[in-house]
């Protein structure tokens, strides 16, 4: 079969393949993303492949690779249809006995269930797990479902039907209407609204436009984007046809960045499979409709997430902003109208035409519709992908299905929205997550990233390691970026090396207000906010810095003076060889104790300890420590030590 | 005149031959698969590509210096990529990337001498759950420890010696 000449031909073929669905039969999905590949999904899809030909079960037993199911900390997941049972962590020694019990025999194996930590009860169904039970799933529903580069599987589950509904029923006003209607907002970070700027493109004079998709997602910890163009790339691609009809570009390009190799390889496979059906070329299925889209690979550049410097990037130059006006949609790729959207926002078009714009509308808060796709990651039980309604709030999301903080820590902020966002304190847990609310508290919504951050977790540092990022990411090309964040950085560094001056948070304070003010684009314009944010909220810690020179979470190595906690010793000696001044001293079994006139402050013996025993403390606790040490009978501590470890073992005994 | 050095120049014209006739747009695509080829860009063969397709010379190292991506120097045989993401960065990542520079005895971006090893870091590699996280020649290492990373790195020498 090849191109379909005519948009009843497309019907007729969609009729056909939702008819050869099976509902009923067997089938084994393993999820393919990144995460779930790095946990060694492969050999386990192997294993299967390897125990049904042994078998000869082929016929009756299936094997899927899907795209990502979001549950990456349990990864590689394994979901078995029909009855939806699911199985984390799967290894490959694994699959022979699933195989055999569950999809042939019918039986739960018990060992294999999802533990739910907070209830401590097996959860054997895949909707009924913690994580997925609390999520709301739009642009998500086929991720996990479909197999990625299956344009038919894809068909059958009704896609590219909002493509042929935008063609047959509506014009391209009406689509944009629909849109508009719908409330979407960009999904890429500053939210605008998607139908304003796709209204501006169509009316915007000149013959030839263009669409992109910015799939550059540069954003340290989101992976949304990533996982869309693994798991669903055709709808991304149907999003993008149904955007080029409604503003009439007649070119794309889809820019992902080279750092996601899956999603480069599906991005290309689909836009193959399209073409080949004519869903994409000359002639879009017999009509007068024509688009093609072009993938283009990133060359590893942060700023290139910038709708002009991705243009420029596009255009074969150095990946430097300019001034807007004029927008994009006025003047971009070589001079002509572009719209740009983020992969998200794509994704979420096909929906808006599906259900109508009303009814998605209906989901969200006043001022932020549809869902958001969030990547939680960072000190938290579950990482991993969440889709969830606008407007639900950091508690529903970091506690409810990402089960919180782990080893009974406390929570302390969320990151949100990566190098240009910030952190939102424990304040403000019950605080709906929309575009809007998030400002108000000096975050913005970003890409998504969420970053749990607990008490272990140094604010100082955290803003220092920000400008860092946004730093080196600086393309230079305006002053107040390229100098501001260099001059902050320094800042930051001095401060979380000890060397902090009264006045450092006051300066730094006011070189962000301008660096924030006076920067040409969205990367210096922002890059100020991890160091504003974290001055709003965690100003104690700075003083602490600055004032005192300590830090209170215990990570700014310069400013830690280390002890040796003789209940938790074993005397393996293991900081002793660590020490590059040798000034630890204590034999084999013995504590061990910190010279603390050689102390350089490295902290190697901490990462050396296993035990837990060395820990880094203010200079106040160390001599309060050192006293009571003093005072200590040293065999006395030891013999402590060793008569617990005794009773321990005849308890064990 | 722009000396032709020993770097054979076949390949990359076989890449412009398949790229019909490049412009200016495609730079990039350019650079890339002549990196793809190479394993770097050597310079000799981005001037005759210059030549051959009229892009200026400068255009080509403007912007290959300016992305990430484009190197000028050979790489070593392994590619060690560490994360500096966030999540990466929360859980301990800067120390994991300071046990892979002690254990190869280089900086980050740099390559040892014995072109045995390279060591890069990543602004984030979207395996959050993983944190932090190396990669060694394609293959994922989660949950990493300065110790663990050690291993594996001498593990790599080993075999190689």
């Amino acid at each position: 079969m090849g191109r379909l000449a005519s948009i009843s031909a497309f019907e007729e073929w969609q009729v056909g393949l939702k008819a050869g669905l099976d509902p009923s039969r067997k089938l084994i999905t393993i999820c393919g993303g990144t995460g779930c590949t790095a946990f060694g999904a492969r050999q386990v899809r192997e294993a299967f492949e390897e125990a049904i030909a042994q078998r000869g079960v082929g016929g009756q037993v299936g094997v899927k690779v899907t795209g990502c199911h979001g549950f990456c900390e349990k990864g590689p997941v394994l979901v078995i249809l029909p009855e939806e049972i699911f199985y984390p962590s799967v290894k490959a020694k694994d699959a022979p006995e699933i195989l055999d019990r569950t999809v042939l025999g019918g039986e739960v194996i018990e060992r294999l269930l999802y533990v739910d930590p907070a209830t401590g009860a097996r959860v054997v169904y895949n909707p009924d797990v913690p994580f997925y039970a609390k999520q709301k799933r739009g642009v998500f529903r086929l991720n996990g479902v479909i197999d990625p580069v299956s344009l038919e599987d894809y068909i059958a589950h009704g896609g590219y039907g909002a493509l042929v509904k935008a063609m047959t029923e509506m014009t391209p006003e009406q689509v944009i209407e629909e849109v508009r209607q719908a409330g979407l907002r960009g999904r890429g970070g500053a939210g605008f609204p998607t139908g304003v700027k796709w209204d501006m493109c169509r009316k915007a004079p000149g013959g030839e436009k263009y669409l992109i998709c910015n799939a550059d997602e540069g954003d340290p910890g989101a992976f949304m984007d990533r996982s869309l163009l693994e798991g669903v790339p055709h709808l991304v691609i149907e999003g993008m046809l149904i955007a080029a009809y409604a503003t009439g570009a007649s070119r794309g390009f889809v820019y992902v960045r080279a750092e996601y190799p899956i999603a480069v390889r599906h991005t290309y496979a689909t836009l193959k499979q399209a073409r080949e059906r004519g869903l994409l070329g000359e002639g879009i299925l017999g009509t007068s409709f024509s688009f093609d889209i072009e993938p283009r690979i990133g060359a590893g550049a942060f700023v290139c997430g910038e709708e002009t410097a991705l243009i420029a990037s596009l255009e074969g130059q150095r990946g430097m902003p300019r001034p807007r006006p004029p927008f994009p949609v006025q003047s971009g790729y070589l001079g002509k109208p572009t719209n740009i959207n983020n992969v998200e926002t794509f994704a979420n078009v096909p929906l808006i035409l599906a259900e109508g714009g009303e009814a998605y509308a209906s989901v969200g808060t006043a001022g932020s519709k549809g869902t958001k796709i969030f990547a939680l990651a960072g000190k938290v039980n579950n990482t991993g992908l969440v889709e969830v309604p606008m407007g639900a709030t950091i508690r529903q999301v970091v506690f409810d299905i990402g089960g919180g903080i782990p080893g009974g820590k406390s929570f302390k902020a969320v990151q949100m929205g990566g190098p240009s966002g910030g952190c939102v304190p424990a304040e403000f847990l019950d605080l709906p997550i929309d575009y809007d609310s998030l400002k108000q508290v000096g975050a913005i919504m970003g890409s998504g990233g969420l970053i749990v951050l607990d008490e272990e977790t140094c604010m100082v540092e955290l803003a220092r390691y920000f400008l860092e990022f946004t730093q080196n990411e600086s393309c230079g090309k305006c002053t107040p970026c390229r100098v501001g964040t260099k001059q902050m950085l320094a800042i930051l560094e001095r401060m979380t090396n000890g060397q902090g001056r009264p006045g450092d948070v006051e300066e730094l304070e006011r070189l962000g207000r301008t660096v924030k003010a006076t920067s040409l684009c969205g990367l210096g314009q922002t890059a100020p906010n991890p160091a504003l944010s974290t001055i709003r909220y965690f100003r104690e810690e700075y003083d602490a810095h600055v004032l005192r020179h300590e830090c209170p979470a215990g990570v700014c190595r310069s400013m830690l003076h280390y002890v040796i906690d003789p209940e938790h010793c074993v005397g393996c000696e293991l900081c002793t060889k660590a020490c590059p001044t040798h000034g630890i001293s204590g034999e084999l079994k013995e504590v061990h104790v910190i010279d603390q006139s050689r102390c350089i402050h490295c902290g190697g013996c901490r990462d050396a300890c296993r035990s837990g025993a060395v820990k880094g403390v203010s200079l106040a606790e160390m001599e309060a420590f050192m006293e009571r040490l003093a005072t200590m009978e040293p065999a006395k501590t030891w013999r402590s030590e060793k008569k617990a470890k005794g009773e321990r073992a005849k308890a064990k005994g | 005149m722009v000396e032709l050095a020993s770097a054979d120049i076949a390949p990359a014209l076989k890449i412009l031959d398949e790229m019909g006739r490049p412009g200016r747009g495609d730079t990039i695509p350019i650079l890339q698969r002549l990196q793809e080829t190479y394993g770097y860009l050597p310079r000799e063969v981005v001037f005759e590509v210059s030549r051959i397709t009229g892009i200026p010379a400068s255009q080509f190292f403007g912007v290959a210096t300016f992305y990430e991506q484009f190197h000028f120097e050979p790489r070593g045989r392994h590619l060690v990529r560490c994360c500096r993401g966030t999540a990466c960065h929360v859980r301990g990542g800067l120390k994991v990337i300071t046990a892979a520079e002690k254990a190869l005895g280089i900086k980050e971006q740099e390559t040892t001498e014995d072109r045995l090893f390279t060591l890069e870091t990543v602004a984030c590699l979207g395996t959050c759950a993983l944190a932090p996280v190396v990669v060694i020649d394609d293959t994922y290492h989660g949950q990493m420890t300065p110790s663990r990373v050690d291993r594996a790195l001498r593990r790599i020498i080993q075999e190689e010696s």
